[in-house]
């Protein structure tokens, strides 16, 4: 079961914690993976742990014109394009009264638009395959909110009607397009909270604990996989049941 | 018929899968043969892959018939 033998997977933000590991997973599963992100020295060390069929694809996804290219870069360097994973994301929290125009334009130019270029980037090639995947990674405040978090939550929610809305248009082409939608999953960013904070958080959760990486990246396996290919314009939450929507 | 459009014709026999006498010059490729909008942009990258030429999305919306496609390809190629 989810054979990705012969597939090429793009998956950005792959410096990061949970990106990494669905670049792990999908690679394992027999995919060649282009592993992108801004910071190169994580890609390579990524790259090289993975061994053969990996390939670093360094990106800033906040200048348009690197975008537009990554597409490419990745097809030159793989030599097919049949799997989109948008994972990569940042944050510029405020509250709303406070939000600066660049901390809202960041965050949606990197989490969403971005998202979107590379989408329209891939398709051309999955349209003639008769075959693709794309999951875009959201998040669990996309649905409920958070405060502090408007551009963030905006963006997340913004890839959830995206992807709805792609997936309309190219369904009849064999192309998929989803979102997993993580909760609070244990991350260098959360190891840096404290023993109380940690403990607020995972009162909110009923399994009492944070996530790992691994149980988001099972998730867009599944998603990415042929056995997959009747669902589409999917939200997959993976929240320990934070959020039952 | 010229060459371009023969190869023109061929392609949207293979996309729409249409009856060939349906493709006349005037033939709407929405109307007339059944495509939707996708189908449109299949067709739009077909032809440029087959003739080598880029259609720029605002040509790309002009070609709306069969006969539109063999004109703007024969001016481009």
């Amino acid at each position: 079961m989810f054979d990705l033998t012969g597939k090429c997977a793009l998956v950005t933000g792959a410096s990061g914690g949970i990106g990494a590991e669905i670049a792990r997973a999908l690679h394992a599963a027999g995919a060649t993976v282009g592993v992108s992100g801004t910071r190169e020295d994580p890609l390579k060390a990524l790259a090289e742990e993975l061994g053969t069929r990996a390939h670093v694809l360094p990106c800033n996804l906040s200048d348009p014109a690197a975008v537009e290219a990554l597409p490419k870069a990745a097809l030159d360097a793989m030599g097919g394009l049949d799997i989109l994973v948008n994972n990569a994301g940042i944050t510029r929290d405020n509250l709303l009264m406070r939000m600066s125009d660049e901390q809202w334009d960041s965050v949606l130019d990197v989490n969403l638009t971005a998202s979107m270029r590379l989408m329209r980037g891939v398709l051309r090639g999955m349209m003639k395959a008769r075959w693709g995947r794309i999951v875009n990674v959201s998040s669990v405040v996309g649905a409920i909110g958070n405060p502090g978090q408007a551009n963030y939550v905006a963006a997340k929610a913004g890839l959830v009607g995206m992807s709805k809305a792609l997936a309309q248009e190219v369904a009849s082409r064999g192309i998929t397009v989803n979102c997993v939608a993580p909760g609070f999953i244990a991350t260098p960013m959360t190891d840096a909270l404290n023993d109380d904070q940690k403990a607020a958080i995972n009162m909110r959760i009923p399994a009492g604990r944070m996530g790992t990486p691994a149980e988001i990246a099972a998730g867009v396996l599944y998603l990415a996989s042929p056995e997959a290919a009747y669902v589409t314009g999917a939200v997959l939450h993976i929240n320990g049941g934070m959020a039952m929507i | 018929m010229s060459d371009i459009a023969d190869r023109v014709k061929k392609i949207v026999v293979e996309h729409l899968g249409v009856d060939e006498a349906k493709i006349t010059e005037g033939a709407s490729f929405i109307d007339d043969l059944g495509a939707d909008s996708l189908d449109t942009v299949e067709l739009v990258m077909a032809f440029e892959e087959e003739f080598g030429i880029e259609i720029p999305d605002d040509a790309a919306e002009n070609i709306q018939t069969f006969g539109d496609a063999v004109k703007f390809i024969s001016e481009a190629a």
